[in-house]
């Protein structure tokens, strides 16, 4: 599974990134997290607002900081 | 808006609460129901502030009413707590109101409006909606992909940082409704014209080349409908973050102007900062825009300089520049903006504000 965290690197895409990673210790499932910082990138997928989380290619939210039950919803 | 820490920018933790249907329903009945009763409470206790203060700092310390030393412990034992309860309030009111104003939502709405009255609305959305200095760059891309007119987008981006909420209700409680409403009024005046001149520019050839392709490019949204508690835990999550981070400003602005209101005399500044040095105006922008404070720092200095004979037109140029332009945020913009849109963005707003120096100071 791919998960990509997209954000220019403020504090709270750090907080989402952690959630992530907090999320995926706790379902156990293998997975790569990336992290896209480039705007040209980040824009590409779709998103014009920040954080973003993408689950295989799938934008899961935009523009918030999701909740760790809501990631091992979405990956498990 | 929070301003860019060296380190990437200090937006404050933004929403957790997001996620609808996490908390216990709670209908709109109910909601508003609490909602009065919240604010009567919240209301009573802000009218004793004032009488307090007074059997505090006279009655119960025993000070000099006409002494120094005893006007300004009233000042301060009555300000610091009504700012700090102002503060608690419109941060709640305006988290709360986030709720319903998303950058999505935003930008669908912009997309369908024509220019003046799209820089009206762009300049008054730019205050509610949720938005921080490091979401500059890709709300601008969203804007530009959305089809919003550049004229429009900038009055976003220019009333969004120099009209601060918090900004707002401070001179409010430091300085009065006067300075308050003026703030108000010519932020969202610069932010309106400043657009619509860059608009009547055409300068679309001046984002960059990467951007314009974005106009093909399809956004995602995903629509959430919080709840009415979701809404409520918004607001409360927005007090917790905001007057969490920015009391200690307020405590240290209030002991300041507590000295000030006691001691200081009226004339210090007067003569550099005063209506009759025409070239303050100019100097205080220019000192201005590489300095970058929130908004909850500058206010209290604003009040010292006030407090010490600068003028109006001065200090609010000053407080405009250092909040509306700064350099760490050109330094973002320039990802998506050529180096001369930059300038022409600087010009213009700095022009917008050095103007309304010139006119307070002319006219107060």
């Amino acid at each position: 599974m791919e998960i990509k965290v997209c954000g220019p690197g403020c504090p709270s895409c750090e907080q989402a990134q952690k959630i992530v990673e907090a999320a995926v210790a706790a379902t156990g499932v293998k997975a790569t997290i990336t992290k896209v910082t480039d705007f040209q990138e980040i824009a590409k997928l779709g998103i014009f607002s920040t954080p973003a989380v993408v689950v295989d290619g799938g934008v899961k939210c935009v523009g918030r900081v999701p909740k760790q039950a809501e990631i091992e919803g979405w990956i498990r | 808006m929070e301003p860019i820490q060296p380190s990437g920018c200090g937006c404050t933790k933004p929403d957790n609460g997001h996620a609808a249907g996490t908390t216990q329903n709670m209908s709109p009945g109910k909601a508003a129901f609490f909602g009065l009763i919240g604010f009567a409470l919240w209301y009573v206790v802000y009218k004793q502030l004032e009488p307090f203060s007074h059997f505090f700092a006279y009655s119960l310390l025993g000070l000099e009413r006409e002494s120094h030393f005893g006007e300004a412990i009233q000042f301060f034992i009555y300000d610091t707590p009504k700012v700090m309860m102002l503060l608690t309030l419109v941060v709640f009111v305006i988290g709360m109101l986030r709720s319903f104003f998303t950058q999505e939502r935003t930008r669908k709405y912009l997309a369908g409006k024509r220019e003046t009255a799209g820089n009206v609305m762009a300049a008054l959305l730019g205050i509610v909606t949720p938005f921080c200095s490091c979401s500059a760059v890709p709300l601008f891309l969203g804007f530009v992909q959305a089809g919003v007119p550049l004229g429009v987008t900038f009055s976003f981006l220019i009333a969004a940082p120099m009209v601060n909420e918090i900004a707002l209700i401070l001179l409010y409680g430091l300085l009065g409704w006067k300075i308050a409403a003026l703030y108000l009024g010519t932020g969202l005046l610069i932010a309106i014209l400043a657009g619509w001149v860059i608009g009547r520019f055409k300068l679309e050839h001046w984002i960059e080349d990467w951007v314009q392709e974005l106009r093909a490019a399809e956004a995602v949204v995903i629509e959430e409908k919080p709840s009415w508690a979701d809404r409520i835990e918004r607001g409360r999550e927005a007090v917790r973050d905001i007057v969490g981070k920015v009391w200690i400003y307020v405590v240290a602005g209030i002991a300041v102007g507590a000295l000030i209101h006691g001691y200081v005399p009226e004339t210090l500044m007067a003569s550099i900062m005063g209506k009759d040095a025409w070239w303050s105006v100019p100097a205080a922008v220019v000192v201005g825009i590489p300095m970058y404070s929130n908004a909850a720092g500058i206010v209290p200095v604003v009040e010292a300089l006030l407090g010490k004979g600068a003028a109006l037109g001065t200090v609010l140029a000053f407080m405009m520049s250092v909040i509306a332009l700064s350099l760490p945020e050109m330094v973002i913009l320039r990802k998506v903006l050529k180096p001369k849109l930059i300038a022409v963005f600087i010009a213009v707003v700095g022009t917008g504000i050095l103007f309304t120096g010139f006119l307070f100071n002319m006219v107060i």
